[in-house]
């Protein structure tokens, strides 16, 4: 009988070769499910006492905390979108084959070594109030006063930019890669000009592409933390929610309440990325003819 | 070769990449000046240079045990996570089975979410049962995002290797473990070098993780360059400068190192390339 049941389960795939997943599964469990939970449960079990909902009555009742989730969109959203949309151009210039790609590939890139700590430290100094910048600015007589870029909302959207754009620019660049240029070619040979070129074969592949890179690059700066607190003004404009959650966490020791705010944090978050997937799902979603 | 053609537009996005690299230059080069200077006051360069401020920030910070500390984090990380992602990878990109995409997608979440988000939940639990605090929580931690991205880098590089190659070492009487260390491991070399390389570079940079996790004694560079800088005030500003570019020095080589093995433009789909013409 058991060999039976062996050879159909073998049949829909089920043999000895799963066990292989079992490490990787209990890891995800222990380490990323277990912790989850166990922080949405608590933060239905509030330390000051009251009821189930008491920390989220008190995270949505006090603006303080309340408008942080609209402060981090302000930033995270457009910062997000300037970085894939910048992106898109300059890789398009760039795929194909040329002399020196490598090289401008290895440039484009070295500004993820810098880390947002370096980023931090350097925007405070360039485009400080004595800053190179506006050093050059009021000798070129186009400003009267130092213009003010850092410790506000400008100086986390620049380190957000800075540390976001070379990863937007190389995933676009792998995915309009990966796009079989033959495609193009075939619309060419049937008269279509370069933007109709564009428009009708190019786009339409890339886009379900953009959308993951609009994800990625979304979630990072989402979760901007360190400049906030460095470049910004982490008291007022650039108050962010994973601040807030930090501050009830380390310096209120309310791990209750702080997990809380990662549970609200983690559902915005879920609700702009379910919302970019539904509209990726009406895409073209097939091979782009440049694998395999 | 093609060159590159220079349409109106095409000058634009020259001009803009261009704009974009002269700032970013202004940034790095001024943290650079700053950590060889002596006094910088409202003067467009330090009034004299000097290389004193490293050898501060080096005995100021720790910085020896600091970096110690890193690279044995992300050592652990890049080892621990390869031999759990690595079968998992292999498993996925062979084999169907039920309940396939649920697990693809609890392997993908790690990855969707915002570190915080888990990183505070995942904090509470590894303080509830001692892990944190030390270099264990640390590195435990980091092995959140690292075993999704070992898997998700790993599984193009399995889909290539040829499924009959396999078959054919069993045919010839290999048992399992001979198939994985004679005919896999050999021709998996170039994508476990690729994820473990990444996953060096973004432990190394992994700030909130081991932000969340870390005891005075198991900070890695990017935390100890963190609180140096919003301890500002206590300590000269050019140390901590120093500090930065020594870390972005060793971020600088990593890269480099990872570039000659991953080519960057192949991280999601294979390129076919455009015929030379």
């Amino acid at each position: 009988m058991s060999a039976i049941w062996q050879h159909r389960l073998a049949e829909r795939g089920v043999d000895r070769r799963l066990w292989l997943l079992l490490p990787a599964t209990i890891f995800v469990l222990l380490l990323f499910i277990y912790p989850f939970l166990y922080g949405l449960s608590l933060s239905f079990q509030p330390m000051q006492g009251g009821g189930v909902l008491a920390n989220y009555d008190k995270f949505f009742s006090d603006a303080y905390q309340r408008d942080t989730i609209a402060t981090t969109l302000k930033i995270a959203l457009p910062a997000a979108l300037l970085n894939v949309l910048a992106a898109v151009p300059i890789a398009f210039r760039l795929r194909g084959r040329f002399r020196g790609k490598r090289l401008l590939t290895t440039i484009l890139v070295v500004p993820i070594t810098l880390g947002t700590v370096l980023t931090a430290q350097g925007l405070l100094n360039y485009l400080g109030p004595t800053g190179w910048l506006n050093r050059v600015l009021l000798s070129l007589h186009i400003v009267d006063n130092p213009i003010r870029l850092t410790n506000n909302y400008w100086g986390v959207f620049f380190s957000l930019v800075i540390t976001g754009f070379p990863f937007a620019f190389l995933l676009v660049l792998s995915y309009l890669s990966g796009i079989d240029p033959t495609l193009e070619r075939a619309a060419a040979t049937l008269g279509a000009s370069r933007a109709q070129r564009f428009r009708r074969i190019t786009l339409p592949l890339l886009a379900p592409g953009l959308a993951t890179t609009f994800l990625l690059t979304f979630v990072l700066a989402f979760s901007v933390f360190p400049s906030a607190v460095l470049v910004g003004n982490p008291a007022g404009s650039t108050r962010v929610i994973s601040l807030a959650a930090y501050q009830a966490a380390y310096e209120q020791y309310d791990y209750s309440y702080a997990s809380a705010i990662a549970m609200v944090m983690g559902a915005v978050e879920l609700v702009v990325v379910a919302i970019v997937l539904l509209w990726r799902s009406r895409l073209y979603t097939g091979s782009t003819g440049g694998k395999g | 070769m093609k060159q590159i053609r220079a349409t109106p537009l095409g000058w634009v996005i020259w001009a803009v990449v261009v704009f974009f690299f002269v700032n970013l230059a202004g940034i790095v080069l001024s943290v650079l000046v700053s950590s060889f200077g002596t006094k910088w006051f409202d003067t467009w360069f330090p009034s004299g240079f000097t290389t004193q401020w490293y050898g501060d920030a080096w005995r100021e910070f720790t910085l020896f045990h600091v970096i110690v500390v890193t690279l044995l984090v992300s050592a652990l990380v890049v080892v621990l996570s390869v031999l759990v992602g690595a079968p998992a990878a292999y498993v996925l990109a062979r084999k169907n089975f039920p309940g396939k995409r649920l697990v693809y997608l609890t392997f993908l979440l790690p990855i969707l979410m915002p570190p915080i988000t888990y990183g505070i939940p995942l904090a509470t639990v590894l303080y509830k049962f001692g892990f944190a605090g030390h270099l264990s929580g640390v590195v435990l931690a980091n092995l959140v995002p690292s075993v999704p991205f070992v898997i998700l880098t790993m599984t193009p590089f399995i889909e290539q290797v040829d499924p009959r190659i396999e078959d054919a070492a069993r045919m010839l009487g290999a048992g399992t473990r001979a198939v994985f260390l004679k005919i896999l491991a050999p021709l998996l070399v170039p994508g476990l070098l690729a994820s473990a390389i990444l996953v060096l570079v973004r432990t190394v940079g992994m700030f909130e993780l081991t932000f969340l996790t870390a005891g005075p004694d198991s900070q890695t560079l990017v935390v100890a360059l963190y609180y140096s800088m919003s301890a500002a005030g206590i300590r000269a500003q050019q140390s901590v400068d120093a500090m930065a570019v020594i870390y972005t020095a060793m971020m600088l080589v990593l890269l480099v190192v990872a570039l000659r093995f991953v080519n960057p433009t192949q991280l999601v789909a294979r390129v076919k390339e455009e015929p030379s013409e």
